[in-house]
């Protein structure tokens, strides 16, 4: 073992124990997963965005070679397979509960967007499936496609839903509009923006993928697919397949190509193709392409903000208003309608003091992909709207940004938003100082200058943000030891990406002094996953699955104590553990030691049940006892005038993650929450046809990723602040970036432009826009 | 994809009959249009024909001051001659900056010229180089060989084999990239040969096309500055949501300029 804690332990830069395996090819993924005798699955998608379905012909297709069966949604309802509703149950302000969709994996009775899945095709090969799905004829009754919220909720709007005619699932709001206009009217200025925050395709490495093994003799079917949290696959498939039983459901992930929240999320196909395997007692998988994944993940984002701030004369908010218009897509899912009032987005003030705030939230149907959680998830549509409307404010006013930032920063913690959250702690001014410090701020005149000399406009911009993370509010863990001397660590939180087993060894090298790699990690299987184990998405796996483990060793620990006394002949008050030795008067054993022990009875005290493991489930307080992960980003850019093209030459984050378990792990998570953020900001432009409701950007030809040519060497530095929610003083990581990137290039990109006259921009800032907004302003200029 | 018949000829003939026999035949060369466009099911061939095998379509001659490139010559290869790079620099690094790595080492720049995609690099070196593409049958001038939206004049079992490049005394390329593929949304190629001056413009029209008047002007002055002035209609300009037609007649005057000026050093 290292000296003790030195190499190993929380807080040291350990290298990803899992990266040796990954990167030499050692995943496996879905789709690497087959079973002798497994069928091919294709799916039939709608080639139109809003029609009725007069009916499906699936004689030729059923005619085709290899072809086992052709299932539609009239199939599924005749063996009562259940449909998919969201357990969200908002109210509007005269306490209407919001509308809800029943969700049949196959539509009977329309096709809401283009692509969505209409019927299956099961064939002995995929190639034989796949032709086999050109030939099912689906007669459409066509209807005009709705794809923005503003045509949705226009007058004459066709309805996407018959039972909810005005397409709005749901109007929350926050208050009556009353206190914000009684301070308004005190106001010395008010300062409004309308914003677009666009929606994004989430794109995780890893397409979309299914395998679903039914095993007849006994019943119980094994299914593969990449996801976040299996449980919630085995719970949603044995409710609409199994009657509700749950041993009859299996979901096996070993490793998952990316989650982002969009793997976190039943979809129909999977629903689907467990529906097929169930009915011909056969496997069958599904491997999506990467344009079938486009059309059918869940899509991140997309609202328009329109918003004011009202300030006093020294640029300190009053009051905040907002009315925001969420595009949540064709169904109502989990999350789509929440994200915004009741999810990440309840932080709409950011790190503001709002005193007063008006927060009015229509959801809206459109003929589109669903939306739904996409990390951030809700907190990077509201951070970037207030701090937005607070770097316009600084403008307007005639202060400088980071003056104006400083004198709204709430200060004073706990601080209670308007939103019913408590901020428990943060140091924001700390975070600005930081940024700008590690961007060079006070340099940047100069190197405008020099910009200027090759004919660039150079711009610098900063943000502040604010995240609640933690997620569902209980998570368990168990800690087994194995015979071989290890520590297994089983878990239902699933790592993507994320480190966990790396993280989960360091937790457990400093509290029991188990060698760093003798800690295992098992995940990914329902058959092994403790009950109450959810899964990893909202930033909650460290602070979650980190304090079950932390607890579950506690009683390790203690229980350890009474055997060491016996064994040592010691009072377990007088045991002491240390870096892993229970140690008592002349003698030690180490806690591997005390594990064998535990095996044997004549080795444990009288009645002390034997075995040292433990499963612990953790608790927080409520859902609302979340913790704040927050910072500062700062960006430099340079715009060419001539093309409109942006290069980013500086990126500096100051992040607030609470205790770095791991800063080699937690800089890669702001390295690439970063990247996914100047993304959605700079390139990734999603456009659907108003005309046909067609994803005109279905394809790598045409949807801009993000690339490493896009990014200079990024300076990320930590702020932390130790959470006061969990004893490990850990707050999310992983949605950070996402959350201060696009801002601050957005603001940095204003920069560059304000001296030709532009004030505002909309994401993402391709060439295109930027040369015409550009155009725009001279126009005006010389007018 | 949808199933075909494959075939690997020895011989551009034997090529050639191929696909002549065959219901809808295909060449292949690199195949880095054709097969993603079979894998979306958006091209759907009975019969590919491979010209891997055939024999002499390989290889870079520099001979007097011609660079003769065979057909099957991928871009990676063109990148990194050494050959290229001391007789037409620019040529080397246009090819060096198509699509990716991967693309660079399948991809042929016979694929690419035949292909002839409205905002492919490679037609804006042969037109701009006024280079002659050598084909089974014929020896076709680059004025004469790019017709249209992926049209040239290739007629039916027609095989380009080599494209023949003057080397001129001094020449540049220049490209905005659009933001996801990586293609030219404006590609400007800029060659002086002696007092005559070429530009050929690729991604702005259904093909590569070039500006006379833009020539003239740099024939009597070769630097950025003689035709940062000259604007083009875009009333014939391609539209797309990546970039608007009167954005491409604005970058077709940028991109010229900045490869007149990097030309002339």
């Amino acid at each position: 073992m290292d000296s003790f804690g030195e190499k190993f332990g929380v807080g040291q830069p350990v290298r990803r124990k899992e990266d040796q395996r990954l990167l030499k090819g050692g995943g496996k993924y879905t789709d690497d997963v087959n079973v002798p005798g497994q069928a091919h699955l294709a799916f039939v998608r709608a080639g139109v965005a809003h029609a009725r379905i007069k009916g499906i012909d699936a004689s030729a297709a059923l005619e085709a070679p290899g072809v086992l069966a052709v299932y539609s949604g009239k199939d599924l309802e005749t063996d009562g397979v259940g449909t998919v509703m969201t357990d969200a149950a908002l109210k509007n302000l005269a306490g209407e509960i919001m509308f809800r969709t029943h969700r049949l994996a196959l539509p009977t009775d329309k096709v809401r967007y283009a692509g969505e899945p209409v019927a299956v095709v099961v064939a002995e090969t995929a190639y034989q499936a796949r032709d086999a799905a050109e030939m099912v004829l689906v007669d459409y009754d066509e209807l005009p496609p709705i794809v923005t919220a503003a045509q949705a909720l226009a007058k004459d709007a066709a309805a996407i839903h018959d039972e909810q005619p005005d397409n709005i699932c749901l109007h929350w709001e926050n208050s009556t509009s009353d206190a914000y206009d009684a301070a308004a009217k005190t106001a010395h200025k008010i300062v409004s923006i309308k914003l677009i925050n666009n929606r994004v395709i989430p794109v995780p490495m890893e397409p979309k993928c299914c395998l679903a093994d039914m095993d007849t003799k006994s019943g119980r079917m094994t299914v593969y697919a990449p996801f976040q949290g299996g449980r919630r696959v085995q719970g949603a498939l044995s409710e609409m397949l199994f009657g509700g039983d749950g041993t009859k459901v299996r979901h096996v992930s070993d490793n998952t190509g990316g989650g982002f929240g969009t793997r976190s999320k039943i979809y129909p196909e999977i629903i689907a193709i467990a529906y097929a395997a169930k009915k011909l007692g056969r496997a069958v998988k599904w491997s999506g392409d990467r344009s079938e994944t486009m059309v059918s993940d869940l899509h991140g984002r997309d609202q328009v903000n329109e918003a004011e701030i009202a300030l006093d004369p020294n640029g300190k908010i009053l009051g905040y208003k907002i009315i925001n218009y969420v595009n949540i897509g064709a169904w109502v899912t989990e999350n789509g309608a929440r994200l915004p009032v009741d999810g990440g987005g309840r932080i709409v003030g950011g790190v503001y003091d709002i005193p007063v705030l008006y927060y009015s939230c229509k959801a809206v149907m459109t003929n589109t992909v669903p939306t739904d959680t996409y990390r951030g998830a809700g907190r990077p549509e509201a951070n970037y709207l207030i701090d937005r409307l607070v770097e316009k404010a600084a403008h307007v006013m005639g202060i400088d940004s980071r003056e104006l930032r400083r004198r709204n920063y709430i200060t004073k913690f706990p601080y209670k938003t308007q939103m019913g959250l408590t901020i428990d702690i943060g140091d924001f001014p700390k975070c600005q100082d930081e940024a700008c410090k590690a961007i060079g701020w006070d340099g940047f005149g100069a190197r405008r200058k020099e910009s200027e000399k090759r004919g660039k406009l150079r711009g610098i911009g900063l943000t502040s943000f604010i995240e609640g993370a933690g997620g569902r509010p209980e998570e368990t863990m168990r800690l087994r030891f194995e015979k071989d001397g290890t520590l297994s660590v089983i878990c239902g939180t699933f790592s993507h990406g994320q480190g966990h087993a790396t993280v989960y060894s360091q937790i457990l090298h400093d509290k029991l002094g188990i060698p760093f790699d003798d800690v295992n990690l098992i995940q990914g299987d329902t058959d092994t996953a403790p009950e109450g184990a959810a899964g990893t998405f909202g930033s909650r796996s460290s602070q979650m699955g980190g304090m079950a483990i932390i607890r579950a060793a506690d009683i390790i620990i203690d229980k350890g104590k009474k055997i060491a006394g016996h064994l040592l002949q010691a009072p377990p008050t007088e045991v002491e553990f240390t870096e892993g030795q229970f140690k008592a008067r002349a003698g030690s054993v180490s806690v591997t030691e005390i594990a064998k022990a535990a095996h044997d009875p004549a080795k444990l005290p009288e009645g002390m049940p034997p075995g040292l493991d433990e499963t612990y489930l953790y608790k927080r307080a409520s859902r609302d006892d979340m913790n704040f992960p927050n910072g500062c980003h700062a960006c430099e850019v340079e715009v060419d005038p001539d093309t409109g093209g942006i290069t980013i030459v500086d990126f500096a984050a100051a992040d607030d993650c609470g205790v770095v378990l791991n800063p080699l792990i937690v800089h890669g998570q702001v390295h690439g929450g970063v990247a996914q953020g100047i993304g959605q900001a700079l390139t990734e432009y999603l456009v659907y046809d108003e005309e046909t409701g067609q994803l005109l950007t279905g394809t790598f030809m045409d949807y801009g990723m993000p690339r490493a040519e896009h990014f200079p060497d990024m300076k990320a530095v930590f702020v932390p602040t130790p959470s006061t929610n969990n004893e490990l003083g850990v707050k999310g990581a992983g949605e950070a970036g996402c959350c201060g990137a696009p801002t601050a290039l957005v603001h940095a990109v204003l920069d560059a432009l304000r001296p030709l006259g532009v004030a505002e921009i909309d994401m993402p800032l391709t060439p295109n826009r930027v040369w015409h907004t550009i155009q725009s302003a001279r126009v005006k200029g010389a007018a | 994809m949808y199933a075909f018949n494959y075939h690997r000829p020895k011989s551009t003939d034997e090529a050639a009959k191929l696909v002549a026999e065959a219901e809808d035949g295909k060449l292949i060369a690199g195949g880095m249009t054709l097969l993603p466009s079979m894998k979306l099911r958006l091209a759907a061939p009975s019969d590919i024909v491979d010209l891997a095998a055939v024999e002499g379509l390989r290889g870079i001659t520099v001979s007097g001051k011609t660079v003769t490139i065979g057909a099957m010559t991928r871009h990676v290869d063109v990148q990194t001659s050494a050959e290229v790079k001391k007789a037409i620099p620019a040529l080397a690094a246009l090819a060096g900056g198509i699509g990716d790595p991967s693309v660079r080492n399948r991809g042929t720049i016979g694929g690419s010229v035949a292909n002839a995609d409205p905002a492919a690099d490679y037609p804006a070196a042969v037109l701009g180089l006024n280079a002659t593409v050598e084909t089974t049958k014929r020896k076709i001038a680059a004025d004469d060989f790019f017709t249209g939206l992926f049209e040239t004049a290739l007629e039916p079992g027609e095989i380009i084999k080599a494209i023949h490049f003057p080397v001129p005394d001094a020449a540049a390329y220049e490209k905005f990239p659009q933001p996801a593929s990586g293609f030219a949304m404006v590609g400007a190629f800029v060659a002086r040969f002696g007092k005559d001056v070429r530009v050929a413009i690729t991604g702005a029209k259904d093909h590569v096309f070039r500006v006379p008047d833009m020539e003239k002007a740099l024939a009597a002055k070769f630097s950025g500055d003689a035709i940062a002035e000259i604007k083009l209609p875009d009333d014939d300009m391609m539209s797309d949501i990546h970039c608007s037609a009167d954005y491409r007649a604005h970058l077709v005057t940028v991109m010229a300029k900045r490869a007149a000026a990097k030309a002339a050093g």
